[in-house]
């Protein structure tokens, strides 16, 4: 009975053209402005590691000297060389990675190719397990690569691809900045979004690193870092990466597979604390911090401010399109009373008028849908010409897509239902009459 | 096949209160041909109404086929009136984007009918009224007279016990009433019972029964005492038996 519905939805259309074409024009433009503001929000907003993300934390503690000291205060985001290689070298956590960013010059084997700059990130081995970060060649190094300061790398796809044209370059060497190194793994795609651990890198939403290198080997060659760096007091080495320069630019990550591991290990970072504090070397009082993925990110606000006002009022503008559907629904519908009357007649139930009602109205909102996905295309488009630094990222992908097509056919199916409540009311023997 | 007793309908607003019937009794049997004459605002439409199920009635019983009515709900109702209840109205009542086989194809649908059945009963019903060779025809492309009887070709597509008329040749030149109401005698000569609201006195004469309605209230008239023959209440043979 739905699809012979379905067609006497079509046989309407067919009939009140303009009045189908304003109803599927008001669903489009609601169900485009929608999805535009909803794919930019979905994108920003999304998982960065699924599964994952529970389990990941962000250590924080506060070194920093008495001087401007306010009770209360978020502790520094980053930790200090000395505390990330102390809690590294510890292991209290089931993973932990202590890593930073920086670029790197890349000396291509083929003579076609000239040097380039390339974002880089030095880390420990642990990153790769703990982020899941797939393989498409190769492994990522180990521990004992780490402690060796071994000269190995694990490249992008995309670099991969620049480098040696895809192929499985796994053992060919590579010469970063002016140390030759062996590839050792070739990364799949991987692109977080937002790039969580590196949140200073244009707002949490930066290109992907190309290289990755150990990080006590890129501290061991003092390779060029970028990314935030505070210090406090003065330096006593007069270098802010030192060994134990007061600065913070250390990010680190930890994972803690259960709610009494991270329980332990905030514990262990309040001894730690207080431990630093009794050998002076920590001023304050023990202010420690341990947030897990999505924490972290709401706590950084790492998706932007406009982009949530925007999807509120695209919502908005929705429903305005809605309410304008739902009139024109009843108009229509009710303009029909005579036909109601006599299926009604027929031995249409209440409750069959509904459902045909509501055909109908579904399948103005699948051609909604349709119009408004175009909309919606046209209006990423739009969105990826802004210089924001998120705006590259604004695609439609499969589930927005379906999220489309399921958003029309709910959003005219509500629009429906007052029109097809009414229609169903319809007096069936004074329409016969009234003929 | 339809029994009412002593049944009233009220029609309340808040200032008014209108009685259209008023403890109207009414029997009419299988196969009868039954004339429901009156003067305008009697109640005749509202028996009608009543009598098809298309509205509910104050107090009193009804009772279809041996079915009480009263206590049936929108569905039950529904149904009821899908199986046993044929319309024909005075304006036709075609749905107009829908070619004569999808009318005649609707209250089929509605019983849930497999389609090769619904093709077969309409295929039939259009023959019976001459209709075949427009079954592609919309509505809008047919005289008063043809969309009449494609009508009666709806209704008889279900194969109805009881065939509602209102003023079905109200619409028509007085040719394509006389066309029309031998078709109705035609379908009452074959078994259907037909209950028919008319003005006209000429086409309330050649009914079998006259029902006078005023004020809401029934006097019976018995026109022509004679039914229909037995055998042709046999569906199938009235199914074999041209028009």
């Amino acid at each position: 009975m739905l699809a012979h519905y379905f067609r006497l939805a079509l046989v309407s259309f067919r009939r009140n053209k303009v009045l189908t074409a304003l109803m599927v024009l008001a669903i489009a433009l609601g169900i485009g402005a929608c999805m535009t503001t909803l794919t930019v929000f979905h994108v920003l907003s999304g998982d960065p590691l699924p599964g994952r993300s529970a389990t990941l934390f962000h250590p924080q503690m506060d070194p920093q000297s008495k001087t401007g000291y306010t009770p209360g205060e978020e502790p520094p985001v980053q930790l200090t060389r000395f505390d990330a290689e102390t809690l590294l070298r510890e292991k209290k956590g089931d993973r932990q990675a202590a890593m930073t960013g920086g670029f790197v010059s890349l000396t291509p084997s083929r003579p076609d190719v000239d040097p380039f700059m390339v974002p880089a990130r030095y880390t420990s081995a642990d990153m790769f397990a703990m982020f899941d970060m797939p393989f498409e060649f190769g492994r990522s190094w180990s521990a004992a690569d780490d402690e060796a300061r071994a000269r190995v790398a694990v490249i992008s796809k995309e670099m991969n691809q620049r480098l040696f044209s895809g192929e499985n370059s796994v053992g060919r060497t590579l010469r970063i900045d002016r140390t030759d190194f062996s590839v050792i793994g070739v990364l799949e795609d991987w692109r977080p979004m937002p790039k969580f651990y590196d949140i200073y890198a244009q707002g949490g939403y930066g290109q992907p690193e190309g290289v990755f290198l150990p990080y006590a080997t890129a501290i061991d060659l003092k390779m060029s870092r970028s990314g935030s760096l505070d210090c406090w007091g003065r330096d006593p080495g007069g270098d802010a990466t030192g060994p134990n320069a007061p600065c913070t630019w250390i990010q680190y990550w930890v994972q803690l597979d259960s709610p009494e591991k991270k329980a332990a290990y905030l514990q262990y970072l309040a001894n730690y604390s207080d431990q630093q504090r009794a050998a002076g070397r920590f001023e304050r009082p023990t202010n420690v911090k341990l947030r897990d993925v999505h924490q972290w990110m709401e706590f950084h606000r790492l998706l932007p401010g406009d982009v949530t006002i925007q999807m509120w009022l695209a919502l908005g503008f929705l429903i305005v399109c809605l309410l304008n559907t739902v009139g024109l629904l009843l108009a229509k519908f009710l303009r029909r009373g005579n036909e109601i009357g006599v299926r009604r007649a027929l031995g249409a139930s209440r409750a069959e008028i509904f459902r045909q009602c509501l055909v109908e109205a579904g399948t103005i909102g699948l051609a909604g849908g349709v119009l408004g996905l175009l909309l919606a295309l046209g209006g990423l488009w739009a969105v990826r010409q802004r210089p924001a630094d998120y705006a590259s990222l604004a695609h439609l992908d499969g589930s927005m897509l379906l999220l489309t097509f399921a958003l029309a056919l709910i959003a005219s199916l509500l629009a429906g239902v007052l029109p097809a409540w009414r229609a169903m009311q319809v007096p069936p023997a004074l329409q016969l009459k009234s003929q | 096949m339809l029994e009412m007793h002593q049944v009233t309908k009220v029609y309340r607003t808040e200032l008014v209160e209108t009685h259209a019937l008023r403890s109207l009794d009414l029997q009419v049997k299988a196969g009868e041909f039954v004339a429901v004459t009156g003067p305008s605002g009697s109640g005749k439409t509202t028996f009608l109404n009543i009598a098809g199920l298309l509205e509910t009635f104050t107090s009193g019983t009804y009772r279809l086929d041996g079915e009480d009515v009263s206590a049936l709900n929108d569905n039950q109702r529904s149904r009821l009136r899908n199986q046993k209840i044929g319309f024909i109205f005075q304006s036709f009542n075609l749905i107009p984007d829908l070619n004569l086989f999808d009318n005649a194809e609707v209250p089929l649908r509605y019983r849930g009918m497999p389609a090769a059945e619904r093709k077969r009963r309409i295929d039939e019903a259009l023959a019976r009224v001459g209709l075949s060779a427009r079954a592609k025809h919309y509505p809008a492309e047919l005289s008063g007279g043809q969309q009449q009887r494609a009508a009666i070709a709806r209704a008889l597509a279900g194969e109805p016990k009881l065939l509602l008329a209102d003023e079905p040749t109200g619409n028509l030149d007085s040719q394509m009433a006389r066309g029309v109401l031998e078709m109705l005698e035609e379908i009452n000569r074959q078994g259907a019972t037909i209950v028919m609201v008319t003005h006209d006195p000429e086409l309330a004469a050649r009914a079998q029964r006259n029902v006078h309605i005023v004020d809401g209230m029934a006097t019976d008239m018995i026109v022509e005492p004679t039914l229909v023959e037995p055998a042709l209440v046999d569906p199938a043979a009235r199914a074999a038996a041209p028009i």
